[in-house]
């Protein structure tokens, strides 16, 4: 107990002689991709529980499949994704995919796979399906397009045509 | 127990922060009350500067951060590292490939980040292997070893891998005279002076992927290289070699090579000894060493035996080398930042010469020569001396400097550190250290740019300085602030291996530049699998392939059956994760070599010589998620000539119980 008073008044007598400290060593200059983010996201209020957080903010889906792009996606799925999902309502080590475009937007869906650490932060649906799946999805570094195509397989897995 | 432990720690900081904080500056040279602040580092805060230190005969290069003294990585080198599965992955032990066949362990005395116009670049950091001849260079963007040449006609490369001001040549000069490779090996040891050579090797770097060729040797009189430093601006275009054992003796050389007053250093006209090469005058001598480059497309390294090369004979062709004497067996040869000064320290001088490049080169047109040895011009010595510096300490070895005027000299039977005036020579300070210095750095400290706001000893003793650790003790670092008048050590902290040289830089100049994963896209080792659907298990023969693919929290496949006695299992396993620090680890009970340490994107390969019948669990290495411990799975091994069928799976569970056998 007395070390601890002792650090009080000496943290006291720290903050009352320092003023401010040296401003350089606070700034860390190595710039995380996630601290961008955060600002961003801190920047905008208005936070919208069925977009996520992320960058992707609207996302126009035309209502037929993109054969093609579904094509890349589901290369995309192989590599990247399959290990842990299937593509029926099945968990394996995450949610199967059967259904999941019925179940959240293509903004939300891109803003997870793409920035899942920050989503797992933040978002309340990403984390209850944390608590179910207890496995932080990877972040595996897709590009826009890979999101946006895993979302057209995603679609063509759910019956689009 | 351990609270209280860490509140008094953290009151004693906090006490030095807050007198720090409320006393002037400049509070005097011992181990004062703000040395703790000054080296302090907060938690999750970065270190200013990384300091890259030789492992010693631990082989391994490290990296520290300054002035924190935090153990940042140890990068597996010119030794097997089981931890990392470096020498034991089937993509890594190529490396460690030598002429001499696999070798696994060497001496790593000296690291040389890479310049460019002689200022630190932080491309590179090479090192050398002082036992079996070879320099390796570690690319910076991964921190791994990315090429390893071995090199003929030497034993012990010790004077090494100095570099060039614009990394043209790392430079290798023998410790050990030997016969040439290509000469007859096999004479009597006492036939020295006849029969033993001294090679100094250029190795050209590529300029723009670091990739390195034996350019050139040159052949000298047979007498141990110790130590080398390459010229710098005005005298760009030299290398200076520091020589002793001009006794030639063969034995004892304690005391047989301690006769002669002064040994030398040897300047080499280097730009000379390219016009000679171009001319063609080199000659070519068969020989074999082996050049090995890590591909990091494929992540797997290829080891080449090569059959050539040329050399310079120094007898010969003129105006290429000279000697300068230099007093009492000569260690340290360094160069300051403008060029002019070639510091030489006598490990057995009670004083320091420094030599003047302009007085060499006037010495040499004036041809004021006091001789030849072995057919090589002997400068006067008074004719390239600058001047000395008188009484400094007793021992010199090695020297840095700050670019303000100033050197900065270990002294090691004395054990002090002594700060001195280039122009004026006289010693401006002195500070102790524990014991029995080494090598200083200075971040920069033998480039043209010194970033002097620190000067690190190493040592060799440590005796009293930490808690005992039965009868091998600590080797240790003393970081000493320099920014003021005096040094002030501040810190000191343990290291592994025994530090010899080390160099440090900015942090700025290399952590943006920081791999943080592989792209599994651009993934070319032959075995990756791209995907679990791309997983298999393929016999040939004796041989068996397992693809495998590892991810939090699975590998796939998970289950194998089919493996029988005497076979060879080679596990071929990507990590398909593509996210910063998450490796995968895979190990296999009673494998005879290591753990395989998976980064993300890449494809690493253990080889398993199965020999036992029974059932061989197989897990995840490195904690990877809240399911780490659930990342395993089992192989089944049956007699040799079973015909249990070669299957696997993941995920798959016995269809009934009484299905299972």
């Amino acid at each position: 107990m007395k070390k601890l008073l002792l650090l009080g008044i000496i943290g006291i007598s720290v903050a009352a002689c320092g003023g401010g400290g040296n401003k350089e060593e606070e700034k860390n200059p190595y710039q995380m991709e996630g601290a961008t983010k955060e600002a961003e996201a801190a920047a905008n209020p208005s936070y919208d529980p069925e977009r996520g957080v992320g960058k992707f903010t609207k996302v126009d889906v035309p209502a037929a499949l993109d054969k093609a792009m579904a094509g890349n996606g589901k290369k995309a799925y192989e590599v990247k994704c399959s290990s842990c999902h299937k593509l029926t309502d099945e968990k394996l080590v995450g949610p199967g995919w059967k259904g999941v475009t019925s179940r959240y937007k293509a903004e939300w869906i891109m803003n997870f796979v793409t920035n899942p650490d920050e989503m797992l932060d933040k978002d309340p649906k990403a984390q209850a399906q944390l608590e179910i799946c207890l496995v932080r999805m990877p972040n595996q570094n897709l590009s826009d397009d890979d999101a946006r195509a895993l979302y057209e397989f995603m679609r063509e897995n759910d019956g689009v045509k | 127990m351990k609270h209280s432990k860490y509140l008094t720690l953290a009151s004693a900081v906090a006490l030095v922060v807050g007198v720090n904080a409320c006393k002037p500056k400049n509070a005097g040279n011992a181990v004062t009350g703000d040395a703790a602040s000054k080296a302090y580092v907060a938690p999750g805060k970065f270190d200013e500067f990384y300091n890259f230190l030789s492992g010693g005969f631990s082989g391994q290069m490290s990296v520290y951060g300054l002035p924190s003294g935090r153990l940042l990585r140890v990068i597996p080198v010119f030794s097997v590292d089981p931890e990392k599965g470096y020498g034991y992955s089937e993509e890594t032990k190529p490396m460690l490939n030598t002429s001499h066949g696999f070798v696994p362990w060497d001496d790593l005395h000296h690291p040389e980040l890479s310049q460019t116009n002689g200022e630190v670049d932080g491309r590179w950091i090479f090192g050398n292997a002082n036992n079996t001849p070879r320099v390796a260079r570690i690319d910076l963007a991964t921190f791994r070893t990315a090429e390893i040449i071995e090199l003929p006609n030497s034993g012990g490369n010790h004077s090494s891998p100095f570099i060039t001001q614009n990394t043209e040549y790392v430079v290798a000069g023998t410790r050990f005279s030997v016969p040439a490779d290509n000469a007859n090996g096999d004479v009597p040891i006492n036939t020295y002076k006849q029969n033993f050579k001294g090679h100094i090797s250029f190795i050209s770097v590529g300029k723009e992927d670091g990739k390195m060729d034996l350019a050139f040797q040159i052949e000298c009189p047979g007498v141990n290289f110790d130590l080398s430093h390459a010229g710098k601006d005005k005298s760009h275009g030299w290398f200076f070699f520091s020589c002793y054992n001009t006794e030639q003796a063969n034995t004892l050389l304690e005391v047989n090579a301690s006769q002669r007053d002064k040994d030398f250093i040897m300047a080499v006209n280097w730009k000379k000894a390219e016009e000679y090469l171009k001319a063609g005058k080199g000659k070519k001598q068969s020989v074999r060493y082996a050049h090995n480059v890590y591909n990091e497309k494929t992540h797997t390294a290829t080891s080449e035996i090569r059959t050539e090369v040329t050399v310079l004979d120094a007898k010969e062709l003129k105006d290429m080398c000279y000697f300068i004497p230099c007093p009492k067996s000569p260690h340290g040869c360094d160069v300051d930042p403008t060029g002019e000064y070639i510091v030489g320290s006598g490990k057995l001088a009670a004083l320091i010469p420094v030599f003047s490049f302009d007085k060499i080169q006037k010495a040499i047109a004036d041809k004021a020569f006091e001789g030849d040895f072995e057919g090589i011009p002997v400068i006067k010595y008074d004719a390239a001396l600058y001047g000395e510096v008188k009484k400094p300490g007793l021992g010199p070895l090695h020297t840095e400097f700050d670019g303000k005027g100033n050197a900065y000299t270990s002294f090691f039977v004395s054990s002090e550190v002594v700060k001195w005036n280039i122009k004026d020579l006289k010693v401006v300070d002195r500070a102790p250290t524990y014991y029995s210095v080494g090598h200083l750095c200075v971040p920069g400290g033998d480039s043209r740019k010194p970033n002097a706001k620190y000067v690190i000893a190493y040592n060799k003793i440590t005796k009293d300085r930490y808690l005992p650790t039965g009868p091998e003790l600590a080797q240790s670092a003393q970081l000493y602030d320099i920014s003021g008048d005096k040094m002030q050590l501040i810190l000191d902290f343990p290291t592994i291996g025994e530090p010899h040289y080390a160099q440090a830089c900015a942090a700025d100049i290399i952590k943006n530049r920081s791999v943080k994963f592989y792209k599994i896209d651009e993934n070319a080792n032959p075995y990756a699998s791209k995907g679990e659907a791309t997983t298999k298990v393929e016999r040939k023969g004796k041989e068996v392939h397992v693809y495998m693919t590892a991810i939090r929290s699975h590998f796939a496949p998970d289950n194998i059956e089919g493996i029988k006695v005497g076979d060879e299992v080679y596990f071929h396993v990507t990590n398909l994760e593509q996210d910063w620090d998450v490796p995968h680890g895979f190990a296999i009970k009673g494998a005879s070599n290591a753990e395989l340490l998976i980064m993300p994107g890449e494809t690493q390969t253990l080889k398993w010589n199965v020999e036992k019948v029974g059932m061989y669990p197989m897990y995840c290495t490195d904690f990877c998620s809240a399911l780490h411990q659930e990342m395993q799975g089992y192989v089944r091994v049956s007699p040799a000539g079973s015909n249990t069928p070669l299957t696997f799976s993941t995920g798959k569970t016995a269809p009934e119980p009484a299905a299972a056998q």
